[in-house]
């Protein structure tokens, strides 16, 4: 990753938003999150077998909620500039068919490492005004 | 059979090589909406200083969640997988994940904790590349339900 293109250090201030997207999930997009990630579990794409282990129905894959916040942080961050991400799976998502269960993004900078000029990236992941993720955070290395 | 606490330490692998390949990074970046070009388009990936596609930060799932099925389908650990819910989750890149990259995976249960009749079982995955230099850490805990 090239200098010139990733976040510059000396602008970020702690609390700042740096990134926000909505993102809208319906039962096409977790078929093809289960296509590309081999993640064929069917809880994420059979309403019986979602119900029959006591789910409200069809829910995404936490790796494609995580995913999808990944990409809102690393497009601020630039390609491949996320050095470390991790998360808490808290809450399911539903996914309505037909539908979509749509969730907003926020990526805030939550602290700024002088000696390593790394950010810390919250991220929070809104469900109808419930969190869905928990400790949601990416370190960004900065220029 | 409830999760066997005195599974931890054990390993799997090295696995058999997993070859990253173009197609498979333009896939995953469309299906979690990684919109920048370098991860579709070579051109574009090296003006950002790549030898080739560079993934999307949470691919190294693929390579991971492979490796952790050794881990599932173990029955001295006994984990019942209609059971298992995914608790956490943690990438930790030594360096991106490029097309071209052939890696080999060892993976480790390092914790497992019970209490209230869940049990918590931590797998890490070490991604390594074709010299045995670390790519990526995968850190991930399943929730397990016990029966009563």
């Amino acid at each position: 990753m090239s200098d010139e293109n990733i976040p510059s250090f000396d602008a970020l201030e702690v609390g700042a938003v740096v990134a926000e997207r909505e993102v809208a999930f319906t039962r096409d997009t977790l078929v093809r999150y289960a296509g590309a990630s081999g993640d064929f579990n069917p809880i994420h794409y059979n309403d019986v077998m979602a119900e029959s282990v006591g789910l409200p129905g069809v829910i995404a894959h936490g790796m494609l909620t995580m995913g999808a916040a990944a990409s809102v942080v690393e497009e601020w961050a630039g390609p491949g500039n996320v050095a470390d991400f991790q998360t808490r799976f808290t809450r399911p998502i539903p996914v309505p068919n037909p539908g979509a269960a749509t969730v907003v993004v926020t990526a805030k900078v939550g602290a700024l490492d002088e000696e390593l000029r790394t950010a810390r990236i919250d991220v929070v992941v809104d469900f109808d005004g419930v969190k869905v993720l928990g400790k949601a955070q990416a370190i960004v290395p900065c220029a | 059979m409830p999760v066997n606490p005195e599974a931890v330490g054990r390993q799997y692998g090295p696995s058999e090589v997993y070859e990253v390949t173009r197609v498979k990074i333009r896939e995953f970046a469309d299906a979690v909406d990684a919109r920048s070009f370098a991860h579709r388009d070579v051109a574009a990936a090296r003006a950002e200083g790549y030898d080739d596609l560079v993934a999307p930060s949470t691919f190294a799932v693929i390579i991971a969640q492979r490796a952790e099925f050794h881990v599932v389908v173990d029955p001295e650990v006994g984990v019942d997988f209609t059971k298992v819910v995914h608790a956490d989750e943690r990438f930790t890149h030594h360096r991106p994940i490029v097309a071209g990259d052939e890696i080999t995976t060892t993976i480790h249960i390092d914790k497992i904790t019970q209490r209230a009749g869940i049990s918590m079982v931590t797998t890490r995955a070490e991604l390594a590349d074709a010299e045995g230099d670390p790519v990526t850490t995968v850190l991930s805990t399943l929730a397990v339900r016990e029966d009563a």
